[in-house]
């Protein structure tokens, strides 16, 4: 935010006033509590792990549960080592690709099935009540189905994931579209807008903020479902590899260290996508920046 | 029964307009004998009952009565949100609804101005105020915006067009929904309570530049309200309406010159009007407290 010149005007000529001076923006970056307790956060789980871990190797006793774990300084090392190899770029890869592109289905279904269901009668009739008895059915029971329908384990996994994110997508559209404020639409009606005018310029916008909740929860369940079909459907022959299957072959090959890398991996993964929708979100929504 | 209701005693006064104090020629509302009744599932519900009432063009008109006792049925009549049961309504002397045509087409020479504020909150108040007109298709977008800016800047809001309304005060996104309303060049304004639950700095505030907006325009208002003191300041005359079913129970003419300004509420004059619409109005909240106190029981 732009200081104001009026406020320097009306400071300044104060004697023995100080002048508030514009800060860089790292000096306000540097400032910022909310950044540093969260770096003082991170750094001492971090650090709490380690002692906990090493506790056995120092102390001769083992601490329950995650004295188990491998320490954070292990776990850095075969992380180093894996990083420069090409398998661990390729999972982190078909992982993101399943995502995405399950993701990117859901949405480009989704959000139109569900603003028909909220604003068409008919529709919402023949189509809500099926789409309500698939709903409950968790993505991962679809896992044999999934195989049996398509052609390919690759197929299979993107259709998990598409459903993963397909109904929360669609529940949270109709939600919000049938949750649009009626003075919204009564306002627009008195001032002439015809039902396209409505559709474009009250619900579609009053509608975003559900779609973006909607594709936020819907990213974080592709990641879970993506992960889960990978591990079953393992390394095959057609569709190989992906975070899923890294985790579990780790695991079969009795690396612990290798399974919290892949853990985290996932972790950072979720959160980069989770914060490209919020950016996302707001460079759509600049109104709710304020809030 | 309906057909009866026209025989009831005491209603449907139909007052006569006073002559409106500038050259205003259009947006005179006749309200002829309109009943209004409710029907959820099966439950007759009579919201109004044989009600008439002019207003003049570019009159403002004040209507108070108890809650719930169809002030809000009327106004949705006229602005084509609900059907009337019986009677007719004319603007300007066309058939806004009637027997044959129960349901008012929606027009936006009728513009709503809504109780809790319906600013588009996904909108700047700029883009706000330019929405009929594009949506109309009577200006193209960058004209509608240019107007839009002008008649902002007119209101005193040239700093706030860019702003969203969650970023203003309560006080000037009421404001700009006015100008909204008024870029229409609607023949009436239909206000619903408008400035309710607002601190009384800022409603005084607000009644003074609706008060300059309206010398400026003259538009015809059907302004619902609770607050006497608003209805009598604002106001050319104020409806006083029955507890439900609402007929007109009194009218109060304002007789108080135009243009106005806050001495005003100081006056005799001032204070002997209040009291007389007050008197009206009391009556009928105490008999709509018993009515709901007998619901309960």
């Amino acid at each position: 935010m732009a200081e104001h010149p009026t406020v320097h005007a009306a400071v300044a000529p104060g004697p023995g006033r100080a002048v508030p001076l514009r800060r860089t923006r790292l000096q306000k970056l540097l400032e910022n509590t909310t950044l540093w307790r969260g770096i003082v956060a991170i750094v001492g789980f971090i650090l709490f792990w380690e002692v906990c871990s090493q506790w056995k190797g120092w102390f001769g006793y083992q601490i329950p549960w995650i004295g188990k774990v491998a320490p954070p300084s292990d776990v850095m090392a075969v992380w180093m080592d894996i990083l420069p190899q090409p398998g661990y770029w390729e999972s982190w890869y078909l992982s993101t690709f399943r995502v995405f592109l399950g993701f990117a289905i859901a949405q480009v279904i989704g959000i139109p099935f569900g603003l028909a269901l909220a604003v068409n009668k008919y529709f919402r009739d023949v189509f809500f009540p099926p789409f309500e008895v698939l709903r409950p059915i968790p993505p991962l029971a679809w896992v044999p189905a999934a195989i049996i329908f398509w052609p390919t384990t690759e197929l299979s996994i993107t259709f998990v994931t598409f459903l993963g994110a397909f109904f929360t997508i669609v529940i949270n559209v109709l939600g919000g579209a049938r949750s649009i404020d009626g003075r919204y639409l009564r306002a627009a009606q008195s001032m002439g807008a015809s039902q396209w005018d409505l559709f474009r310029r009250i619900i579609l916008p009053g509608t975003l903020p559900s779609i973006f909740t909607g594709a936020a929860v819907g990213m974080g369940i592709t990641w879970e479902v993506v992960l889960a079909a990978e591990m079953i459907s393992g390394g095959g022959q057609q569709a190989g590899g992906g975070l899923g299957f890294f985790i579990w072959s780790s695991f079969m090959g009795g690396s612990i260290e290798q399974v919290i890398v892949g853990m985290i991996s996932i972790g950072i993964a979720g959160y980069l996508s989770s914060s490209a929708i919020r950016y996302l979100g707001s460079v759509c929504m600049p109104w709710r920046r304020l809030f | 029964m309906p057909e009866s209701a026209t025989e009831t005693p005491g209603a449907g006064i139909t007052a006569q307009a006073p002559a409106p104090a500038a050259k205003a020629t259009r947006g005179a509302i006749s309200i002829r004998n309109v009943t209004k009744i409710y029907d959820p599932e099966g439950v007759n519900v009579m919201a109004v009952d044989d009600c008439s009432l002019e207003i003049a063009a570019g009159e403002v008109c004040m209507i108070v009565g108890p809650s719930g006792c169809g002030k809000t049925t009327l106004l949705n009549a006229i602005a084509g949100f609900h059907s009337i049961t019986f009677g007719e309504i004319y603007l300007d002397g066309q058939l806004l609804c009637g027997p044959e045509k129960p349901l008012a087409d929606q027009g936006a020479d009728r513009v709503v101005v809504f109780q809790n504020g319906a600013l588009f909150p996904w909108k700047t108040l700029l883009q706000n105020v330019a929405y009929g007109p594009i949506v109309q298709e009577t200006m193209g977008k960058a004209e509608a915006l240019e107007k839009a800016a002008d008649m902002l800047a007119e209101a005193g809001l040239a700093d706030m067009a860019k702003k969203f309304p969650g970023e203003v005060s309560s006080g000037m996104a009421r404001r700009a929904e006015i100008v909204r309303a008024l870029i229409n060049d609607p023949k009436v304004l239909l206000l619903d309570e408008p400035y309710r639950a607002m601190d009384a700095l800022t409603k005084s505030i607000m009644h003074e530049a609706l008060l300059e907006m309206y010398d400026r325009t003259k538009v015809t208002m059907f302004f619902i309200t609770h607050d006497l003191e608003e209805a009598i300041f604002l106001g050319d005359r104020v409806v006083v309406l029955t507890t439900r079913p609402a007929k007109t129970k009194k009218i109060v003419d304002v007789k108080i010159p135009r243009p106005r300004d806050y001495r005003l509420l100081g006056s005799e004059e001032f204070r002997l009007l209040v009291s007389e619409a007050k008197g009206a109005v009391h009556e009928e909240a105490i008999k709509a407290f018993e009515a709901g106190e007998r619901e309960l029981a």
